[in-house]
């Protein structure tokens, strides 16, 4: 087996290389500034998040009626690994309507604070009523307040997170 | 050889205006430099630096101050009192006074009178300034030691051992200089780089003062001093509030002061090459120029070159450092007395 070893150091010739690396070192940092500046300055610019990214959840609605998609199954709270997800399904009826099904959501709510973003809900839901979103900003100052309802996850979040876009 | 005798004299009064004006501009350089520092250091690794306090960041400094001189004045236990006390006050003290020789300037006629554009010209500027840094050495170790943390006490002993090491590379470089002008006035030395500046024949004594200077204003590679990865924060680490914030300014003071040096003895001062009838106006904005220039790289220096080891510190101010400088000296005095012979 063939050792190769560094130069020995000390001694003139250490010197003289010690001295040409050191203005190699001069120079790879002076590329740095040449090269310019990395930084994302975070609240203000966000890094673009990839489509398939697991944010916090929206429901949805259909677009043409307004009616909610979410009928009240269940089967996203029977999928949820971390059991944070809470249904109370009510019956439409023809004075209230407000899913396109037979039942509704009356109470729909999401325990972000145990959330763990698998997506289960999303795969487990028939009717494409619950999806992940992209918002990832969640933080707050009560964990009571990270228990989202309906009408939180059925809005359209106040400034949208930045998406990725094709090949990006 | 001409002995630098100050063959005018100043009113009372205008000593006391230069005083006030040369500090305050040379003292509000600090923060500046501090500034400075952090900004480009950010550059040097790919990051803006401070850019939140006003705007692009440039009353960070500010900030700083007030942040440090709001905070209580505490010490530990096991201090010394009134050392304790007195160290930052001797490191920047020293500081501030090695400042006075720096010459900004010749001595122009303002209010029909010969002002001199420097705090004081002293017939032994070098010896001043080393009399000083011997002195701020008393700064530090006090300070680490007074302070009664063991952490502070290696840093002083470090601080200790590197400051007398290189001193005397550093001192022993300078006497090329002071042989080839023939004079130990700072302005002297300046004018008798008019036709070359000491750069280039006592090219190996710049550098040989260059790293030593490194050493003694306690900068990177040659921070051992308050290497914070070993000793917290070396011989300030006990200290905090106004006390530190005075630590702290004497070293950025020091890279100041050093870069003045710098200049004044290899850069020609306030020369301008190839320009024999300069106003004198310049003289400042020339010298601050190339200081700014020096303390660039000094941060420069900071950003690439990973702290020494402690043996290898000594060895290299030992073995490497002062037989070159004295080789330098020598070389120095034989071809000055051959050609002036």
């Amino acid at each position: 087996m063939v050792v190769q070893r560094a130069p020995e150091p000390g001694g003139a010739g250490g010197t003289y290389r010690a001295f040409g690396e050191t203005l190699r070192g001069l120079k790879t940092t002076f590329a740095r500034v040449v090269e310019g500046v990395h930084t994302i300055q975070y609240p203000e610019e966000k890094v673009p998040v990839y489509p398939r990214f697991r944010g916090r959840h929206k429901l949805h609605r259909f677009e043409e009626s307004g009616l909610e998609k979410c009928v009240g199954c269940s089967l996203c709270a029977a999928a949820c690994p971390s059991d944070c997800i809470r249904v109370v399904a009510a019956e439409n009826t023809p004075e209230l309507r407000v899913s396109a099904g037979e039942r509704y959501a009356a109470v729909y709510e999401i325990n972000l604070s145990r959330c763990i973003f698998c997506g289960y809900c999303e795969v487990a839901c028939p009717f494409d009523a619950i999806t992940m979103g992209h918002d990832y900003e969640l933080s707050d100052y009560n964990r009571s307040d990270l228990i989202f309802t309906k009408e939180m996850l059925l809005a359209e979040p106040l400034d949208a997170t930045p998406l990725r876009a094709q090949g990006e | 050889m001409t002995l630098a005798i100050v063959d005018y004299s100043e009113y009372w009064w205008i000593q006391i205006l230069k005083g006030i004006l040369i500090f305050g501009i040379g003292l509000q350089l600090v923060p500046v430099v501090l500034l400075v520092e952090r900004k480009l250091l950010g550059r040097f690794q790919g990051r803006y630096g401070p850019n939140r306090v006003g705007p692009y960041g440039v009353i960070q400094p500010l900030a700083d101050i007030v942040k440090l001189l709001g905070k209580e004045q505490s010490r530990p236990n096991t201090s010394v009192g009134p050392l304790y006390i007195l160290a930052p006050m001797i490191s920047i003290m020293t500081a501030v006074a090695t400042f006075a020789i720096i010459p900004f300037g010749d001595a122009p006629h303002i209010f029909g009178t010969r002002v001199g554009l420097y705090g004081v010209d002293v017939s032994i500027g070098p010896l001043y300034i080393f009399a000083l840094s011997a002195i701020a050495f008393y700064g530090l170790m006090l300070g680490g030691w007074a302070s009664g943390s063991k952490y502070s006490f290696l840093g002083a002993m470090r601080a200790a051992a590197q400051l007398i090491s290189y001193e005397v590379s550093q001192g022993l470089a300078l006497v090329g200089v002071l042989i080839t002008a023939g004079t130990l006035s700072l302005t002297g030395i300046v004018e008798a780089q008019g036709s070359m500046w000491y750069i280039v024949p006592q090219f190996v004594g710049f550098l040989i003062f260059l790293v030593a200077a490194f050493a003694e204003t306690n900068r990177a590679p040659f921070d051992l001093v308050e290497a914070d990865a070993e000793l917290v924060g070396g011989y300030n680490t006990e200290y905090g509030g106004g006390r530190f914030a005075s630590y702290y300014f004497a070293e950025y003071l020091n890279v100041l002061v050093v870069s003045g040096v710098a200049v004044t003895l290899f850069l020609g001062g306030w020369l301008i090459p190839f320009w024999s009838n300069q106003p004198a106006w310049t003289d400042p904005f020339v010298v601050l120029f190339k200081m700014s220039i020096f303390v660039i790289f000094f941060i420069w220096i900071r950003a690439t070159l990973p702290r020494l080891r402690y043996d290898q510190l000594m060895s290299f101010g030992w073995k490497v450092l002062l037989p070159l400088a004295t080789l330098n000296t020598l070389v120095t005095a034989i071809i000055v007395v051959a050609v002036h012979k």
